[in-house]
């Protein structure tokens, strides 16, 4: 698999499930054991890296599982990950752009609804001044008002310069927000698609993605 | 004199206080079990056996260096951490993708090598260790006689315990401890050095450990077998608390050193069982402990 995202670029992997999406983004932050080939950010080469070296380079990861903890409160989970990078936000602004995770603030993670954890897990991460974010299948399992609230904070964080990766299977929610689309089959990128070469190809990614 | 149920008070008042110290040494021998299980996964035998060296470790800092008992204090717990730190460095490390027995076996392994060598050295016989001058004596109460290194011992552990539970409950070192407990792979994938965590976290349970040692030296004979009597019954309170419970484990060490220290005056025969006779008790009907959660 060989791709490139430019900086403050917002780009998506597209595919099914078990197409190599996920381990993707697993592998650029070294969580998958052993790694070959070859994974560069900005210029520097971090296949050998650690992941919490790779993290502190700028890169915000935010898992399919959401990776909530239960022996946090939703606080301290917003709190935990070190800084990575100058400019996050503040507890403030992020209080600001999610209502709900001020009012659940005190709660136990785990005991967030579905909707508020995967605010709280994408919030997490902007707190941290990191500038990469690597987001997988955030709107999935979601209801349609969430969804619709997600993609509103991608399309600000794109206007604030962010470089952002999304692993998605909710096309929908995805051909918006990138600039560009790859489609991922068996570990490998089938297709790319630019945002202006979207409703030319739309036959081929229905096809594609059996949506 | 007075007396409950035809048992003198004060008799009744000192063994409570005696089984109290006891209390003290499980709750922060099990204390470290907790912390380290949590966050490394593996049942660490060579626990009683640290213990042993940290009080060892008193008594050769006095013979052997000059220095007293608030030295021992502060250096025999730095020294087994650092012990610790390498066991964890050189040996451990390379176990974490393995099953938990593998642990288990290597910490036991340790366990006996450590205490072989103190044997060789310094034979099967109790090394005195003198109470400090300025513990020594007795403390009248009206009803008893306290003696002030009891008091002590009881004062510092507890002091000890609730340093630890602030610290991994309310503090953001703690945070982070408790985030890598939970889910080490994510934690590190936020920034966190997780493998620098997990040395720390095993240097700082087996520094409990010699801490507990040095505290202990005073009230009984220092030797190399000190750990192996003891920490049968700890693993006992670890299984009734619950692993991985910090409170529990706290607690569970505290009331069982009472419950000792009453059966003694009770019933005298069963003090030595009467610790494996609750925990059977609580395993039919708890299995994961009184402060545990089932898996």
């Amino acid at each position: 698999m060989d791709f490139t995202v430019r900086r403050g670029e917002c780009i998506s992997l597209l595919g099914r499930n078990g197409a190599g999406r996920s381990t993707t983004l697993r592998a650029v932050m070294g969580l998958t054991g052993r790694r070959s080939g070859s994974i560069m950010l900005n210029g520097r080469e971090v296949v050998g890296m650690a992941p919490h070296r790779i993290a502190q380079l700028g890169v915000g990861y935010c898992p399919e599982e959401r990776g909530i903890y239960a022996s946090l409160s939703c606080e301290e989970n917003l709190q935990l990950p070190p800084q990575v990078g100058s400019g996050g936000l503040s507890l403030d602004e992020i209080y600001d752009m999610f209502p709900n995770l001020k009012e659940r603030r005190n709660s136990q993670g785990t005991r967030l609804s579905g909707g508020e954890q995967q605010m709280l897990a994408l919030a997490r991460v902007l707190r941290t001044g990191a500038r990469l974010l690597l987001l997988d299948e955030i709107s999935e399992g979601l209801a349609p008002v969430i969804v619709q609230k997600l993609g509103e904070v991608i399309r600000q964080l794109k206007q604030r310069d962010y470089t952002i990766v999304l692993v998605e299977q909710n096309f929908r929610f995805a051909a918006p927000l990138a600039d560009r689309m790859f489609v991922v089959e068996h570990g490998q990128i089938a297709a790319e698609i630019a945002q202006h070469e979207l409703e030319q190809k739309l036959g081929y990614l229905q096809d594609m993605l059996g949506v | 004199m007075t007396d409950f149920f035809g048992i003198p008070l004060p008799a009744l008042f000192g063994q409570l206080v005696l089984g109290l110290v006891n209390g003290c040494f499980y709750a922060v021998l099990s204390l470290g079990l907790a912390v380290i299980f949590g966050m490394l996964n593996i049942i660490n035998f060579a626990h009683g056996a640290l213990y042993m060296v940290g009080a060892m470790l008193a008594w050769m800092i006095l013979e052997y260096l000059g220095l007293g008992y608030w030295w021992s204090l502060l250096l025999a717990p730095l020294a087994v951490g650092l012990v610790g730190i390498a066991i964890e460095r050189l040996l451990l490390r390379r176990l974490y993708q393995l099953d938990h027995l593998y642990g288990l076996l290597l910490t036991f392994g340790l366990a006996l090598m450590i205490e072989g060598l103190f044997r060789d050295l310094y034979g099967v016989a109790g090394l005195p260790y003198a109470i400090p001058d300025e513990l020594s004596g007795a403390i009248g109460l009206g009803f008893m006689f306290l003696p002030k290194y009891r008091a002590w011992v009881i004062f510092a552990s507890l002091a000890v315990c609730l340093g630890t539970w602030y610290l991994i409950e309310k503090t953001r070192l703690g945070a982070y401890l408790r985030a890598a407990t939970e889910n080490p792979k994510l934690t590190q994938a936020f920034g966190i050095n997780v493998p620098l965590l997990v040395m720390l976290t095993y240097g700082f349970g087996v520094g409990l450990a010699g801490l507990a040692g040095v505290l202990a030296a005073p009230t009984s004979q220092v030797g190399a077998l000190m750990g192996s009597n003891l920490i049968i019954t700890v693993f006992a309170v670890v299984v009734i608390g619950g692993m991985g419970s910090i409170l529990g484990s706290v607690l569970t060490g505290l009331g069982l050193g009472l419950v000792e220290g009453l059966t003694k005056v009770v019933y005298p025969e069963a003090s030595a069982t009467v610790v494996f006779i609750i925990m059977a008790g609580v395993l039919m009907v708890r299995p994961a402990g009184l402060f545990g959660r089932e898996k």
